[in-house]
This record gives structure tokens, sequence and C-alpha cells, in this order.
């Protein structure tokens, strides 16, 4: 395994046999990690050794690195497509980029290391199911890992792996990897992620991503792909109740269906069935499930995340934003928001200032009326104050610095309390990953303020004023 | 508890249909891109599931270099009449005939495809328009969003991309301003065809195999045409080819192949060593950030 990588092109076995795709299943995942670690050397690498690269692909990226002087193929330039990136040589917003194997598709999102560019960290890695942390073998766990493990673990990736890079350049020395390895568990157990798949390798010469480093005979583990084709996908959202967000209605109105109405919406997580009693919220409003349709004919059963339309058996008011529940489930549903939130704006928060609330199909009016605690992602602590800041409800335009604003600045982790207008389901985050996320925005120019998460588990179980950090086991042994 | 888990083709059929929903909900008029080419064609399968038993609850807009190849304008209009759809014509030769944009040394509409299309969005009122691109098609193309920003000029700034969180598409905007929404963002080439095949979908004839007069330039067969093609120095001669794109004739190759069914073009397409658009696409061959820079702009 040399460190220039040999031309070698064409079609994978598996491109060849069409019948195979038929099963195969599909893995999103997304990079994370600190500012030149080589993430997207790691998705070139991982793209070029599946032979995923084509031959036009390689010859543009040969060029560009030959413009820039010359050297080794520069692989972050598969990813790196940005005009601005390549003068820069860093990533700035998300790439996507695709490539499968016999059994899996692959959409990868390689993400920007620059805490600048943190917003399109979060963007790639909300939707993914599995996250690749690089850590740089010479340089070791740094804050912006942290930033990025922590959001990793707001957002409930299910899958951590942390992938101890240029390994080539400490020698493929197994005390620094044990040593990087165990801080970051140590760190990502204290953020309640459970387990973590630690890989020893080199993006740059491709050991241990696809295939097997003769350098480092101390690891037994799997190479990074074989841990990418083994995990398993789509449970966290089978697992979760029944949940139904109303998209859109369908009334044809047509000579064919006069009477025509099903509800269009995707099954954001569990499973439905027809003759379920379903309830919509925030009416209240019961029902029975009579029909599941979808343009290929009916069905008798629909799980996440399929998309299809719901036929109810009564006359209900039924309209784009209420979600179906099971009418047997206890759901929280209310006008007081509390969640954690991570700030994506260039203005800072304003206390009092009047937001959208998106969640699920729904969009309501709210009110900020609290920011109540920071979390320091550095020190894993949480600074916390109680109530309305009024002293502090600072105008979003006032940049002077003597005001030690308890607002949330760029790229901030907080926790806060919204009113809303009107009612909505409120499902935690951390036990319904795929319905307790929603957005702020700013109603002037529909810009998105922060990501939200209801529920405030991760900051209340790191507050030292908390009383809630007893209960939980992942918390206990993380001497905070 | 079930243990299904969907298929890659599923998995991505359904995140094409909740988008095209999302879109239906949240804007007043929506509009679907349609050229004729396969992913339009995909693209507009998605609307007729989605919304189904209802019929596609917005207009197609065709932006029309005037280079077209009949197959594909047969189609078009075949299609839209089968299934009741409204066609708005954004024409390039209306716009040279305006003076809204000059003809090009070159000979190639392609690059003049921007201003009608914007015009069109604007005289129409869209505020949501369906692109059938692919993150996996182009370099730029890999940073776009779902739901992509355009200001009141029609321009994409890639440093300036809203953030997009989990499957809630954030479609606000300013008057003048409308939104580029991609539902087929995270398809492969090879998912496009895998889908055509299991949905059978028909494709414009010129998609397979056939005989047809061309001619060679920069490396890429071209047809010939009232568009400008061939000069003095070129010669005609009769190939056996397929189109791996559809779009303006004066700068889309065709390759030379023998593929004549979907499963056929699925091993050539499998095969290839080439992108679809390295193999057919001479706007793309101009520089290195050619796409970004067109993109920019307000293309497609
Ligand atoms: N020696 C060595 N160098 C590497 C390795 N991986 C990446 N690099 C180099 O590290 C530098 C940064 O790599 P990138 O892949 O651009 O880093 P990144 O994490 O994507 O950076 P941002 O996206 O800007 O955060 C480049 O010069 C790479 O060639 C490795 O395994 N070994
Ligand atoms: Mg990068």
């Amino acid at each position: 395994m040399g460190a220039a990588p040999t031309i070698q092109l064409g079609p994978t076995e598996e491109t060849q046999h069409v019948t195979e795709h038929a099963t195969r299943d599909l893995l999103r995942l997304a990079t994370a990690g600190s500012v030149d670690d080589g993430k997207s050397t790691l998705i070139g690498r991982l793209l070029y050794d599946t032979k995923s690269v084509l031959a036009d692909q390689l010859s543009a990226v040969e060029a560009a690195t030959l413009a820039r002087g010359g050297g080794e193929v520069d692989l972050a330039l598969l990813t790196d497509g940005l005009r601005a990136e390549r003068e820069q040589g860093i990533t700035i917003d998300v790439a996507y980029r695709y490539f499968s194997t016999a059994t899996r598709a692959f959409v990868l999102a390689d993400t920007p290391g620059h805490v600048q560019y943190t917003r399109n960290m979060v963007t790639g890695a909300s939707t993914a199911e599995l996250a690749i942390v690089l850590v740089d073998a010479r340089k070791g766990v740094l804050e912006q890992t942290r930033r990025h493990a922590t959001i990793t673990a707001l957002l409930r990736v299910p899958h951590v792996v942390l992938a101890v890079n240029k390994m080539d350049l400490v020698d493929f020395d197994e005390a620094t990897f044990r040593a990087i390895a165990d801080e970051f568990t140590g760190y990502a157990l204290s953020l309640g992620i459970p387990d973590v798949t630690a890989v020893p390798l080199s993006a740059l010469a491709g050991d241990n991503v696809v295939d097997r480093s003769t350098r480092t005979p101390w690891y037994d583990g799997p190479t990074l792909l074989e841990h990418l084709e083994s995990v398993p996908v789509g449970r966290d959202a089978l697992s979760e109740p029944f949940r139904f967000p109303v998209q859109v209605v369908i009334r044809p109105r047509t000579a064919e269906h006069p009477d025509y109405r099903g509800y269009a919406g995707r099954v954001a997580s569990g499973v439905v069935s027809v003759g379920d009693e379903v309830t919509v919220l925030p009416s209240g409003k019961r029902s029975t499930v009579v029909g599941i349709d979808t343009f290929d004919g009916p069905l008798t059963e629909a799980h996440a995340p399929q998309s299809v339309t719901l036929r109810l058996a009564d006359d209900v008011d039924v309209a784009r934003g209420d979600v179906l529940v099971p009418t047997a489930a206890t759901v929280d549903i209310g006008s007081d928001l509390e969640g954690t939130v991570c700030w994506l704006a260039e203005k800072r928060s304003v206390l009092g200032a009047r937001l959208l609330v998106r969640v699920g199909t729904r969009t309501v009016r709210a009110l900020l009326r609290e920011v109540n605690a920071r979390l320091d992602v550095d020190t894993l602590t949480v600074e916390a104050w109680d109530g309305v800041d009024t002293l502090h409800a600072v105008d979003a335009t006032d940049t002077s610095s003597d005001i030690p604003p308890r607002a949330l600045t760029l790229n901030a982790i907080g926790r806060v309390k919204i009113r809303l207008a009107e009612p909505i389901v409120l499902d935690e985050y951390s036990t319904h990953r795929r319905t307790g996320g929603f957005l702020l925005v700013d109603p002037a120019d529909g810009t998105t303020l922060a990501a939200g998460m209801i529920g405030a588990t991760l900051l209340d179980r790191l507050a030292p004023t908390s009383t809630a950090q007893d209960d939980d086991d992942w918390f206990a042994g993380a001497g905070i | 508890m079930s243990t299904v888990t969907l298929t890659q083709l599923d998995a991505l059929e359904s995140e094409g249909i909740h988008v095209m929903r999302e879109v239906a909900g949240e804007f007043e008029r929506p509009v679907l891109l349609f050229s004729g080419g396969k992913d339009s064609i995909v693209m507009l399968h998605l609307a007729r599931k989605a919304f189904w038993p209802a019929p596609v609850p917005f207009a197609l807009m065709h932006v029309d270099t005037g280079h077209n190849f009949p197959e594909v304008i047969e189609y078009r209009d075949r299609v839209v009449a089968e299934h009741g759809l409204r066609l708005v014509v954004a024409s390039v030769q209306d716009a040279i005939d305006d003076g809204r944009v000059a003809e090009r040394a070159d000979g190639s509409r392609n690059p003049l495809q921007t201003v009608p299309l914007l015009d069109g969005i604007t005289a129409n009122k869209f505020d949501a328009v369906f692109g059938g691109g692919r993150r996996d098609e182009e370099k730029a193309r890999a940073k776009e969003r779902v739901f992509s920003l355009r200001d009141e000029f029609g321009q994409w700034d890639p440093r300036r991309q809203r953030p997009e969180l989990w499957d809630l598409y954030n479609g606000r905007h300013k008057p003048g301003e409308h939104v580029r929404v991609f539902p087929l963002s995270n398809w492969t080439e090879l998912d496009v065809w895998r889908y055509i095949e299991r949905e059978q979908i028909e494709l414009p004839a010129i998609y397979y195999s056939h005989q047809r007069e061309v001619f060679l330039r920069d490396g890429m067969w071209l047809a010939p045409g009232g568009w400008g093609g061939p000069r003095a120095n070129e010669t005609l001669e009769v190939r056996t080819v397929r189109y791996r794109t559809v779009g303006d004739m004066s700068c889309t190759g065709a390759v030379e192949s023998t593929a004549s069914t979907i499963p056929e073009v699925i091993t050539e397409v499998g095969a290839s060593r080439l992108t679809e658009r390295g193999a057919t696409r001479a706007d793309d061959r101009a520089s290195e950030a050619a796409m970004e820079d067109r993109k920019r702009e307000g293309y497609f």
C-alpha cells in the first residue's frame, strides 16, 4: 500500500450484478472533527479504494493538484469542489458523495471542520445514522473535536466511529492510538454516547480504510469499511412509537374519485396498520385507519420511513401540520416548549423575540422567553442561571463586548424556554429522533436561527445543579 | 417491533415523494422543470405517485433552447397530454428575438438558458422550482441543499446556504425570491436507471442505442442540426450511439453504444469509466468551476 494512489479504475464488481442491489440498504454517514484532520481526504480515500472514482473525476483532481503545485494526488479535492474551498484548502460546506458495495449503498456527507462553518457540520450530521469523528494522531482530541462530538451526541447520531488519522506520521504507534481512543471514549461516554468504535488509519496512504494495513499488526478490529458495512441501519425509526405528520390532504374531486380524502405523509417513526386506532393531534379527535394507499396499490401496514396516504373512518378535521399518533399511547402536547438549541445564525438570540417554530410539518408563532443555560463544550460544564434575564435582554445588533449577554451566539449550545401560539406534540428528542427536532426561524427573512431538540436531557445531566443526573447510569461514571 | 429495512431504491423514492409533498404544502406556485431528460421524467413519475389519486398539482416548465431532439419534444408533448398537465415553455429563441440574450459565437445555447428560465419564473410568479439535479453529477452540485434559496436575481451563493436540518426543509423566502428544490439530490445515475427499470418508465428513444449521423467535435459525437454543425472541416458519419444525458443539441454528445434495453444500459453505466457529464457535456469542460459559475448566475 503506497502513499501515492495507483491508477486503478473502472467498475466495482457489484455494479455488474444488477440483481444484488434489490436487497441493498442505505446508510447515511457524516464526517466530523477539527480542521485539517483529514475528513475530506478520508472520504476521497473511501471512494478511491472502493473504485468509485471515475476517470474524468480523477483526471480533473490530478489537474487541480498539479495547478496547486503538484505532489501526490489530493483526494480531498474529490469533495472540496467549490472554488473558494480549493483556493483555501479547507472545506466550507457539506459535500454529499455516493458509493455502494455489494450489500449497502452509502450517502457520505463530508462536513467542514472550521469552527466558522459549524452549522454546515450540523446540517450533515442531522440526517446521519453514523458519524466518523476524525482526530489527527499528532494533535489528539481538540476543542473542535469535542464540539463536534457534543453535536453528534445532541443530535443522537446512533453510531459513532473514532478515526485516529495520520497514523503514518506517528509511526503507527499503538500507545498513541490507545491514548487518543481512551480520552475520546471517556469524553463520549460523558456525553451519553454508549459505544465508540476506534480505528487507527491513514486516510492519505489508505491504511485500514478499505484495505487492512500491514503497519498496524497490533490492531485486530475491523477496517473502516468493514465496520460501515456491518452496523445496523434504520432501527431507531422503527423502534420509536408511530408518528405521522400530515403533509398534504389529498382531495382529487375528480369524476373517478369524487369523495376521496386521504392524508399524505411519511411515517416518521414506528408502524401503522389498517384497523389501528389513531388520534389527531393537537385536536385530540379520534378515528381508525381504514386504508393505507399508494400509487402502486393499497398496503395493510406501513413503517418508517415509507411515504403513504392514510384514509380514516370518520370525517374528522385533519390538516397539514397535524400529527397522527396511536390512540392508546400517552403523548405530550403543549404550548410551552423547553429545549436545547444549537445556535446557527450570526445574529444572537434576543429574549422576547418573535420567532417561528417549525416542528414536523407544523409552523407556529412563538416567543423566546428564556435562555437559561449554556454549555461549554471544552469542559462539558453548564453555565446555568434562573428565569428571565431582563438585564441582558439585548438587542441583536449590539455587538459591544462590555455587556456579557446571557444570549446565544453563533455555534453556542444552550437551553431555552419558548412560548407557542398553538399547542404542538412535544416528543422528547432523546427518545424521538424523528419528531423531536425543531427549527427556530426568523419570521422577517426566513433565516434558520437554530436547530432545536425538545427536552434538555444532555444539559440537565451535565449541569451541576441538576438533580436529574442521579437516575442515569451513562452519566454516573463520567465524573462530572 | 418490525425489523423491515427499506431497500435503497424504496428509501430514495420515499424521500423524493416526501420532498414533493413538502413543496405542495408550503408553496403557492410550484413548477417542475421538465426537459424530457431521464431525471425530469423520474421526477414527474414521483410527482404522480406523491399526489395520487389526485392529479399532479403543479405545472411543468420547459426551457426550450430551440435546438431540441425531435424525439424529446414529441415525448414531452405526449406526456403532457396523457397526464393532463399544464406546460409553460420558456424560449431561448424568444429571449434572443427580444434582445434579452445574444446568440454566442460558438452557437451553443446552453448557457443562454438562464435568462429565459429566470424570466419564466418571474413572469409566472413561481415560488418553488423543482430541478432534477443530482449531487453525484458534478462537484458544485454535490454542495447543493435539497431546498436551495435563490435571491431576486436567481443567484446561488454557496457560502450563504441555509443550514438544512433533518427533514425540516425551510422554504420561507421574501417576495421576489424563490426556492429551487431537488427531490433527486441523493440519487446516482445508476439509481435512476434501476428505478426506471423497476418502474418500467418509458423514456425518449434517444436514450437507447440507434444509428445516427454524427460528427466529432472536441472529442464528442454531436448530431447535426439547425444549430450550426457540422462545420466545413467536420465530416458526418453514421455511428451506433445512444445519449446518456439530454440537453441542448449543440453541447450534448452521444456515446457509442449498443445498449438497447434498460438492463443493457444499466450494465453499460455500471461499467463506464466516465461520469455522465464528463462523457457528454461540452459545457462542463470549459473550466474547473464552470458549473459553479453557471449555478451562481441562476442556472438549473
Ligand atoms: N500524512 C498524512 N496526511 C494526511 C492524512 N490525511 C489527511 N492528510 C493531510 O492533511 C491535510 C488536511 O486534509 P483534509 O482532508 O483537507 O482535512 P479536512 O479534515 O477535510 O479539513 P476541513 O474540511 O477544512 O476541516 C491535507 O494536506 C491532507 O493531505 C494522513 O492520513 N496522513
Ligand atoms: Mg474537508
